[in-house]
């Protein structure tokens, strides 16, 4: 990775669109963050126990499941245990980041805590390391503040944000900011491919798993097939195709 | 403690475990280049499955509604190259429009 004048040009202008689209992807999870503090609200929380959901737990859907659990007199273990099986999801984002996040013990400690979707999807959408690295924590870094801002204005004022979010189709931003990070990708037949897979296996499960499992099988099926797949091909070409 | 606060404070140690244990385990050791070639191709069946679930998806049942043709504009506006934010609002009127004509 050597670095000459054209190559940090164009360093400004990756880090700009990868700023640009932090921005976007935080604007989106705005909505969401009103909706999660209103349902705090809604299920008897108080508001530093909403706030801690927000800076600890860090992670939209679980928090709205355990959130949701605990409103509907369900138990603290149900609760816990629907929260924690959404984000094994997250053990996968993280093997996808870690040689990116690469640093002393307690900085990747630190970075490990903005592993949510967000995050993951600006980073993986860099192709470079140091790149992947800043989408990421630009990303996280910027959903934190906004979902925690967000969570206490949904706590404080609003109490029917879900019905404005669904009005102004805002429950549509989300997939498309995902789609719009997919979408360079899938110029590459292989990528293409990957991704459709990945979509089939997500829909077909959502009518038979808890939620956040499907996202998790689509990575681990198309994983286990692309093991299968690369152990059938020499090393040189699987060496030559990992260089890019 | 209240009910809420043992589930935070559950919940956020295990969520915790589970986003670090990749950066932390794995630390700053390069992957096997098997694993490697994997790891660049995952993120596309993990942003599609992403897309995806978040647009038919409800609850546990599968829902083609207004939100699905969000999803296709957002198709149409990415192949006319729109800008990110462009195609996130236009994915949300076009969302919005369908949800006033129904």
């Amino acid at each position: 990775m050597s670095v000459s004048a054209s190559d940090s040009v164009d360093d400004a202008g990756i880090r700009r669109r990868l700023r640009r689209q932090a921005a976007s992807i935080t604007v989106a999870v705005a909505p969401f963050g009103i909706v999660f503090g209103a349902s705090a609200a809604t299920a008897g929380l108080r508001l530093f126990e909403a706030v801690g959901y927000s800076v600890f737990v860090f992670a939209g859907s679980a928090q709205f499941a355990a959130v949701e659990i605990l409103g509907d007199g369900g138990s603290a273990a149900s609760a816990a245990i629907a929260g924690l099986l959404l984000n094994v999801r997250s053990l996968a984002f993280g093997v996808i980041m870690a040689p990116a996040l690469t640093g002393a013990f307690w900085q990747r400690a630190l970075m490990s805590q903005l592993m949510i979707d967000e995050a993951t999807a600006v980073g993986v959408a860099a192709v470079e390391k140091r790149h992947r690295r800043y989408g990421y924590l630009v990303g996280g870094l910027g959903v934190f503040v906004v979902w925690n801002l967000t969570t206490v204005l949904g706590f404080v004022v609003f109490s029917n944000a879900g019905d404005l979010i669904v009005d102004l189709g805002l429950d549509v931003a989300g997939p498309a900011a995902f789609l719009a990070l997919l979408w360079p990708r899938l110029a590459d037949r292989r990528q293409l491919a990957t991704a459709a897979a990945g979509a089939a296996i997500a829909v077909a499960l959502v009518p038979f798993t808890p939620a956040g499992v499907p996202i998790l099988a689509s990575m681990l099926g198309v994983g286990a097939a692309g093991l299968v797949a690369t152990s059938s091909v020499n090393e040189d070409s699987s060496e030559s195709e990992s260089a890019v | 403690m209240s009910d809420a606060l043992i589930v935070l404070v559950v919940l956020a140690a295990g969520t915790y475990v589970l986003k670090a244990a990749g950066p932390l385990a794995l630390g700053n050791r390069r992957l096997p280049v098997r694993l490697q070639s994997l790891v660049d191709l995952l993120p596309a069946a993990l942003l599609a499955s992403l897309a995806i679930v978040s647009t038919v998806g409800d609850g546990p049942a599968v829902t083609l509604d207004a939100r699905l043709v969000g999803l296709v504009f957002a198709g149409v506006a990415l192949w006319r190259r729109a800008p990110f934010v462009i195609v996130i609002v236009v994915a949300s009127a076009a969302t919005a429009a369908v949800r006033v004509f129904n």
